[in-house]
């Protein structure tokens, strides 16, 4: 039986806008078991990225509760929450989030700041991630110089350079041509099938969702009702 | 890589915009040490203990006016003085140089009064020895390249000779240094009866006195003392402290230090603006990347503290070095008119402390208002800043 790994129980959400309260998430209750790959799809604001942030800890719910590992997360404070994330989530952003000013080995290596690994040991996570996102020969290249598949393959290899089990991915591919999409997804698979990554993706592109494991619907911040199973 | 390197490239994000802030920073503090130099030499900021115990007495109307030498035999009588002597205006320039001071003096009483001035056994001797003799402070003699030896004509603006020249040549028999940087650092002392003697008016009279207490006296009541001896003469005295007079004397220049601390202000406020500017909108450029570090697990506080270090990179290692120009260029200012600011020209521990003060209120000044307010906001609001 599978490991359960993530879960929600009937979490939501609220922003006040001005005087209006504005429900993002209603009710959220949900299982994910350790090594799986689900699919987050829906329309926009349907409050996908909202409930990925609450999944990362970037955020915190209104009501309801966030267990990761059998943890509530929501309950952690701003300091210990950053903590957490440092071990236990890479983020994997549309736009690949990379900082200019550093070349791509440097990028990747800057979650490995927050661990006492001394250099030589950080230098060999850098160089094992970027290997395996394909890009060893690249490591000294300054975002600037790389193309988008390749920016987001450091930015993949900077949120796996820490080990951490779970991988939150907001539109990984939305910003790739269709080619360079398939070659992230294909990386993104490997690494939940062979390094065993829980992988939460937010898409709108049925194509990237068909890698998932299952794909879940949210619409007006609700759970649709039948997880697909695509693959 | 470690944070260290963060920040470093971060300083260098835009190297155009570091280089001309970094240049603004040296320029602000390069005038800063200067402008602090003069001021302090101006006003005479570190005046020395032995100038604030000597009295002086001079004529009630103006320095100017002379006073008679028989005045010299009534202060020494008086109770609580110590010692006196006297010294003269001799107002001189050598060459085309601007004018320095020379006073005409009687040699021991002079060197005990001033114990600051440091003279060599041989030079003293030489220099009682030797009528025409003169002996300068040292930034004189760098000043004009004299040595023990030399014989400098020196044109008084005042004293013509019995002879109706107004040049007098004197023969340097010693150069002294003074220990304390004070008010006789960059004078050139002569001999009084040498100058009495061959000038050809006002004979038998002084510019002012000079006189020590035995400390039988508060210093209040022996300066009182000494003006009432002189009281409804035809020459009325007053009397005041050394460092009272160097001081009164240097403000006929103007209220310097008001003046100085007012372009000091201005400059750096500018400075501040400027800087102040950049940082901000270099840390406003980051808001979105500040929201990456937090998403990686950056705490609020880690990026604060790479922020803050970014500030005073950027600041302290180029007003450090300012400071250090800033300083060579008061040497070589002090070694090209070293006459003109006898006591050198320098800062003391007070200005240095100002300047790191200051650096640290520009970098810090400039990175907290912009970091502060980026990190209260959450991390989703950070990753939305484009």
């Amino acid at each position: 039986m599978a490991e359960q790994l993530i879960r929600l129980t009937g979490v939501g959400k609220s922003y006040r806008k001005g005087r209006e309260v504005v429900r993002v998430l209603d009710g959220i209750s949900l299982e994910i078991n350790k090594g799986d790959f689900v699919g987050l799809m829906g329309p926009s604001g349907s409050g996908k990225t909202t409930l990925l942030n609450l999944l990362g800890g970037l955020d915190k719910p209104t009501e309801g509760v966030v267990e990761v590992d059998g943890r509530a997360i929501s309950a952690l404070s701003p300091g210990a929450l950053a903590k957490w994330r440092s071990g236990n989530i890479g983020f994997v952003f549309q736009f690949y989030n990379l900082l200019p000013v550093l070349t791509a080995a440097r990028n990747v290596a800057l979650p490995l700041l927050l661990t006492s690994l001394p250099a030589s040991r950080r230098k060999q996570h850098v160089n094992t991630a970027l290997r395996l996102v394909g890009l060893a020969e690249r490591a000294s290249h300054y975002p600037r110089e790389l193309s988008g598949g390749q920016e987001q393959r450091v930015a993949i290899a900077r949120a796996i350079v820490s080990d951490p089990p779970i991988l939150l991915c907001d539109e990984p591919t939305g910003d790739l041509d269709r080619a360079t999409a398939d070659e992230i997804m294909a990386l993104l698979q490997q690494l939940n099938r062979d390094y065993g990554k829980t992988i939460v993706m937010v898409t709108h592109d049925p194509r990237a969702a068909s890698f998932a494991h299952r794909v879940l619907h949210l619409d007006k911040g609700e759970l649709g009702a039948a997880p697909e199973a695509t693959r | 890589m470690n944070r260290f390197t963060l920040v470093w490239r971060n300083l260098w994000r835009k190297p155009i915009r570091t280089v001309f802030t970094m240049l603004a920073v040296l320029v602000v503090f390069f005038l800063f040490t200067v402008l602090e130099g003069l001021r302090g030499a101006l006003t005479l900021s570190d005046i020395s203990d032995e100038s604030q115990e000597r009295l002086l007495t001079s004529h009630k109307l103006s320095l100017v006016m002379l006073l008679p030498v028989a005045y010299q035999s009534r202060i020494a009588r008086l109770s609580g003085v110590e010692a006196v002597s006297h010294a003269s205006w001799f107002a001189g320039r050598y060459q085309d140089n601007p004018e320095f001071a020379q006073y005409p003096v009687v040699a021991e009483e002079y060197l005990a009064l001033n114990p600051e001035i440091r003279l060599s056994d041989a030079h003293r001797q030489a220099w009682l020895e030797n009528r025409g003799g003169a002996i300068v402070g040292r930034p004189v003699a760098t000043q004009y390249g004299w040595q023990v030896g030399d014989r400098v004509p020196i044109r008084s603006s005042i004293w013509t000779r019995a002879n109706g020249s107004n040049v007098w040549e004197f023969e340097i028999e010693g150069i002294f240094d003074d220990i304390d940087g004070g008010v006789n650092a960059g004078v050139m002392l002569l001999h009084y009866d040498y100058f009495d003697e061959a000038r050809a008016f006002s004979n038998g009279t002084v510019g002012w006195y000079v006189s020590k207490g035995d400390g039988s006296l508060p210093l209040e009541d022996l300066m009182a003392a000494i003006d009432a001896e002189f009281e409804n003469s035809p020459t009325e005295t007053k009397t005041n402290t050394e460092a009272a007079f160097a001081k009164e004397y240097a403000q006929q220049f103007g209220n310097i230090g008001l003046i100085v601390t007012l372009i000091l202000t201005a400059v750096v406020f500018m400075i501040l603006l400027v800087t102040g500017h950049t940082m901000a909108q270099s840390v406003r450029e980051r808001i979105h990347e500040m929201g990456v570090l937090k998403t990686l697990g950056f705490t609020s506080g880690s990026i604060f503290r790479l922020t803050v270090l970014e500030g005073l990179l950027l600041v302290l290692p180029v007003g450090i070095l300012a400071m250090a120009l800033g300083w060579g260029g008061l040497a070589f200012l002090s070694g090209a008119l070293g006459a003109l600011f006898p006591a050198g020209l320098g800062i003391g521990t007070r200005s240095v402390l100002m300047g790191l003060a200051l650096m640290l209120a520009i970098s810090l000044g400039s990175v907290l208002p912009p970091v502060i307010r980026a990190l209260r906001l959450d991390i989703i609001a950070l990753l939305r800043t484009a």
